[in-house]
């Protein structure tokens, strides 16, 4: 790793947004592969992940990281040329939403950030998601892992409702269902038929890694 | 009930309630009844009708009181206010009747009521911005109120001229609008009027006569949405003070004045952003504490009694928030643990909570029973506890559970 790249880490992981955006299109401008600046951006969130593990960084360094690497994103992107040649590895996939009736997302958004830094591929339906939507994405997206996420008690009938339709459209072979949000707990698991429950980010990870062999 | 023991009920009551706000021992734990939709469940009712027939609403948070008979009781009101929202157009919620279905709570909306680059016009002149911006975004009926002669600034020949503004279109049609609002605010304010001189006579003391909020959720929630107060604690920092301390003097103002309005000492204070999870300790004590802090301190110097609904989970707050005059306050955890809570804080506020949600709304009366009995026992020795569920009564819970945390108090003792 050269200074500059050096740099860009520290300067993303350290929240220095103005500087990092800066130094990233500095090297854009100077022809630097914008591939390699997107995995510069990849170590960086490795960071803020550890960070977040260690409980260095709360919220706030989250959404900012987030916001950082969709600005370097979008400058870095457009200047790709080709896809690159490496062969694309498939990476475990995890689909995730709100159940519907809520419409909490933040807790949902840490949740996908982290399963994504930790190298599954993640689909994020939303918010207030119907379970017509949910079985849709199920058939299209095929993952491995569904994560349910919801903070009002009306979402505990939800997600047993989606667990339910998930079954009787013969979607649960083979799919590990995992449930989260501020009043989840085993009570809640049990009543919704889910297989585990988590208490925040990090249960979520380790959750889809155990249920992907990982 | 004669009209004697509806007093003698109410100081009974208030007794109880104010030996564990001042850390004695009441005669035994008292217990508050904070419903909301499940009113509408318990009165067979659908949440749409709730919201829209105050007289309805009335009579069975009226039927529940008897039923349950709690120490303390919360505002039926929060839940009737359907014709209102329909009538100022209000944009900030979806309720039933309005955006969301029949049978399901109200939704606030998280977006960005007000925008990064406006902290500078709220700073410098509150009233202004919310004129010029922020009251036609949340409410349809203020759209065209933009259009009022900016006061501020102007004076003798110029202030007398510019009333022509008034004769614009939208001002009038927002005038207008805002008249028809007012009607309906009357009736509502006169059916809540009625309905608490009602139970007080009844015997039923109310469990607060306003709400405030601290400067950081007032910002957060009602102006720059999550994403947005998150990120300008790393952005700007120093224009989030800036408005915050505003914001203070501000929101002071209010529980002030209204609290003095009602005659009733208790200000209800729900608590969005302090989690554990949300900021870090250093975070907390530079956004959130200090200015928070200050305003319950002005409270209490002004005899009010603060009431602190800690959402989720604060427990590693405890030794901060721990800094109040002893005996003064109320907090109430959701998820925090209460054993916990009270080893820190058992000397200086009375807590209040926390029967698990989960539990109430899937458990069996049986297990909410066993739950009441173990916070009765635990939290509520020596006093300076008030039993609750973690956010009052979730929409979803049988009756029979509803009925087994009110017995409780009856049935056990610290
Ligand atoms: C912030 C907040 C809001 C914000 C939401 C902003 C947003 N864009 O999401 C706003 C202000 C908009 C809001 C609105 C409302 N809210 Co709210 N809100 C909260 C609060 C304080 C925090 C929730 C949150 O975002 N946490 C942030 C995350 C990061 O914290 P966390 O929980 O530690 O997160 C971890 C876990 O949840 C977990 N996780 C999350 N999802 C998943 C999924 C899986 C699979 C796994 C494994 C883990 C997992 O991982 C996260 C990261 O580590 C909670 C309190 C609480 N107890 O949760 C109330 C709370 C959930 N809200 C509540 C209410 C009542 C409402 C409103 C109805 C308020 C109103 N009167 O308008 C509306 C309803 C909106 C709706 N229909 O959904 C109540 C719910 C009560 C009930 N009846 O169920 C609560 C409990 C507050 C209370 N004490 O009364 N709210």
């Amino acid at each position: 790793m050269n200074d500059n790249e050096k740099r860009l880490v520290d300067l993303v992981a350290d929240m220095d947004e103005d500087l990092a955006l800066a130094l990233a299109q500095e090297m854009l401008d100077n022809g630097d592969d914008p591939l390699r600046i997107l995995e510069l951006c990849r170590e960086a969130m490795d960071i803020v992940g550890k960070r977040f593990e260690n409980g260095e960084y709360f919220l706030p360094e989250l959404i900012l990281a987030g916001e950082m690497l969709d600005q370097i994103g979008g400058l870095a992107k457009p200047l790709i040329k080709h896809s690159s040649d490496k062969p694309v590895v498939a990476l475990p996939r995890v689909l995730i939403g709100t159940v519907h009736g809520d419409l909490h997302d933040i807790g949902k958004n840490i949740v996908t950030f982290m399963l994504d830094i930790n190298g599954f591929e993640v689909k994020d339906i939303g918010i207030d998601v119907p379970v017509a939507v949910f079985l849709e994405e199920i058939k299209a997206f095929k993952p491995q892992v569904v994560c349910l996420s919801g903070f009002l008690t009306l979402a505990f009938d939800s997600m047993k409702e989606t667990i339910q339709a998930i079954e009787a459209a013969g979607l649960r072979e083979g799919l590990k269902i995992q449930i989260g949000g501020g009043q989840i707990d085993e009570t809640i698991r049990a009543f919704t038929g889910a297989d585990g429950y988590g208490l925040n980010a990090v249960d979520a990870v380790n959750f889809s890694r155990i249920s992907t062999g990982g | 009930m004669t009209e004697n023991s509806g007093a003698a009920r109410y100081a009974e009551k208030m007794k109880r309630v104010m030996d564990a706000v001042e850390l004695r021992q009441p005669d035994r734990v008292p217990v508050a009844f904070q419903a909301t939709f499940w009113l509408a469940r318990y009165g067979g009712i659908s949440y749409r009708e709730l919201m829209y027939n105050y007289d309805k609403a009335c009579e069975i948070a009226r039927r529940a009181l008897i039923e349950f008979d709690p120490d303390l009781f919360y505002p039926v009101h929060a839940t009737t206010l359907g014709p209102l929202s329909e009538a100022i157009g209000f944009k900030q919620i979806e309720w039933p009747g309005h955006g969301v279905g029949d049978n399901q709570p109200f939704q606030y909306i998280d977006r960005e009521y007000m925008t990064a680059d406006e902290y500078d016009d709220f700073i410098f002149d509150p009233t202004g911005f919310y004129l010029e911006k922020y009251l036609p975004r949340i409410a349809s009926a203020f759209e065209g109120i933009n259009e009022l002669p900016k006061f501020a600034g102007l004076y003798y020949h110029q202030l007398v001229a510019n009333m022509r503004h008034f004769a614009n279109p939208g001002l009038v049609r927002s005038l207008a609008a805002l008249q028809k609002t007012a009607e309906e605010a009357l009736k509502f304010a006169q059916s809540r009027i009625e309905f608490h001189a009602e139970i007080t006579a009844l015997g039923f003391p109310l469990t607060h006569g306003t709400i405030t909020n601290a400067p950081f959720d007032y910002l957060g929630d009602y102006f720059r949405g999550a994403k947005g107060i998150l990120t300008d604690m790393r952005r700007r920092p120093d224009k989030l003070l800036e408005a915050m301390e505003k914001a203070r003097v501000l929101l002071m103002r209010h529980a002030l004045s209204a609290a003095k309005a009602t005659g009733n000492n208790f200000v209800f204070i729900p608590i969005h952003w302090a989690p554990d999870s949300f900021m870090s300790d250093d975070q907390f004590k530079t956004f959130w504490w200090p200015q928070f802090r200050k305003m319950l301190i002005e409270m209490i110097e002004n005899g009010l009694i603060p009431v602190c609904l800690w959402e989720a989970v604060c427990t590693k707050r405890l030794e901060t928030i721990a800094d109040i005059p002893p005996g003064k306050a109320v907090y109430w955890f959701e998820r925090t643990d209460l054993v916990r809570a009270k080893e820190v804080l058992g000397n200086i506020v009375c807590l209040r909570g926390n029967v698990s949600p989960s539990l109430m709304t899937t458990g069996t009366p049986e297990e909410v029973d066993a739950s009441c009995r173990h916070l009765i026992e635990t939290v509520g020795k020596d006093g300076g506890f008030i039993l609750d569920g973690a956010f009052g009564i979730p929409d979803e819970t049988p009756l029979e559970n509803v009925r087994a945390m009110y017995q409780s108090v009856r049935k056990y003792n610290a």
